[in-house]
């Protein structure tokens, strides 16, 4: 079933570097962006034909094993736009612009991030892996600096003190921690997503993101599990 | 073998690193053979896909850069913050070279730089090590071309054009911009 793919322009290929620059585009930006290639490059705009000018793209980085890619923030459940490297199967990313020992601290903290059971690691806890380290050991001091960098770079997302994987990083790095992390990582029962962040049922185990638990006790007058039917005991947030 | 040489390229030129034969050899093609075919595919791919241009910038050292091919577009989605202020830095200096005839010596921009409340020794508030970030960056990532000048002691350099701000960049740009400052 094979549709002669829609040609390039100079506005998808604008859309693209820029959204390669950014990292991390959230939707409303690539709404604006989508507006301001196609009128700086004179092509036919229209405002609710976003998904399809990503798809001419997405067609065309397809040979080369990319993807603009669409993934929801588990915060606050708004869309957000990553290129993405499909060939992936390490932090490969990553691996240019991080030293060995940098990559090393990013695996166990993400390690940690996903072992746990609300998706964050403490501040401490992720410092205290900085004297273990394989590659070299280095001091507390410099773990911090490495772990502000991974939040500047949005690898990382920092509240509290406590650290998770932005979404960024979600998007980039989940058939990488799916596949990975298998019987540890959780996959939001609503929506089928890898789920770093997620609220658990006490009784079954399945896990939804806050979003979703939102969006789907939104419509039920007592929250139950959509699995086991039990009282759902997490707050709702 | 394209597609894995276009994602090296792209990586490399992320941080504005000019790229050399060598290492395309080394890290994807291994094969001499092969060579000219594969970065030619890999050219016409980064232009279709990317709107990104190959350019050979040392025939000799055989090392390319990438550089932008889409119209210049106004707007604020050029670039992130730092680097948006890094470019501002670099094209005033790069005015300043132009207006002086394609060529200063080092004293002559430092003291222009002073006027700018730009000092070499001073930790500036935005861009840090001023003088690293223009001897160093600018030369490494191929905007400026530093030479020393013979028969100087101790050694003065002289700054040019270096072969990315020539292609990423057209005087004509230049002289729009030093038209608006004034």
């Amino acid at each position: 079933n094979t549709v002669m793919a829609a040609q390039m322009t100079n506005a998808h290929r604008r859309f693209l570097q820029v959204l390669m620059s950014n990292g991390i585009t959230e939707g409303s930006e690539a709404r604006k962006l989508h507006q301001h290639c196609c009128e700086t490059d004179k092509v036919h705009y229209a405002h609710d034909k976003l998904d399809d000018f990503i798809s001419t793209i997405n067609s065309h980085l397809q040979p080369l094993f990319m993807q603009i890619r669409k993934g929801i923030s588990e915060d606050d459940g708004r869309a957000h736009y990553a290129v993405v490297n499909l060939a992936e199967t390490e932090v490969t990313k990553m691996a240019s612009d991080y030293t060995e020992i940098e990559l090393e601290l990013f695996r166990k903290t993400m390690d940690l991030i996903i072992l746990s059971e609300n998706g964050f690691a403490s501040s401490t806890d992720i410092l205290n892996l900085a004297d273990q380290l394989k590659t070299k050991k280095i001091k507390k001091k410099e773990a911090e600096q490495v772990l502000k960098v991974f939040v500047e770079d949005k690898w990382l997302s920092e509240k509290n003190g406590e650290y998770t994987l932005h979404t960024r990083c979600i998007i980039e790095m989940e058939q990488y921690i799916l596949s990975n992390y298998q019987d540890v990582a959780r996959k939001c029962n609503i929506c089928h997503s890898l789920a770093i962040q997620s609220q658990v049922c006490e009784s079954c185990g399945i896990g939804m993101h806050l979003p979703c638990v939102r969006k789907y006790f939104r419509a039920q007058t007592e929250p139950r599990c959509p699995k086991c039917n039990e009282f759902w005991s997490c707050d709702i947030p | 073998q394209v597609s894995e040489l276009v994602q090296f390229l792209l990586v490399k030129d992320q941080k504005k690193m000019p790229i050399k034969r060598t290492e395309m050899l080394k890290n994807v093609i291994h094969s001499t053979a092969a060579y000219s075919e594969i970065v030619n595919r890999a050219g016409r791919t980064l232009q279709e896909v990317f709107g990104l241009q190959l350019v050979e910038i040392d025939t000799k050292r055989h090392t390319y850069i990438l550089i932008n091919n889409l119209p210049r577009a106004e707007g604020q989605y050029l670039c992130r913050d730092k680097e948006k202020e890094k470019m501002g830095l670099l094209l005033v200096i790069l005015s300043f070279i132009f207006m002086k005839g394609n060529s200063v010596k080092d004293s002559a921009l430092w003291e222009f730089l002073n006027l700018l409340r730009v000092y070499p020794g001073k930790q500036h508030r935005v861009f840090g090590d001023v003088r690293k970030l223009v001897t160093d960056e600018f030369a490494r990532q191929k905007y400026l071309e530093i030479t020393p000048i013979p028969l100087t002691d101790p050694t003065e350099f002289k700054y040019q054009w270096g072969p990315r701000a020539e292609k990423e960049t057209s005087r004509k740009d230049v002289l729009k911009f030093v038209a608006k400052v004034r």
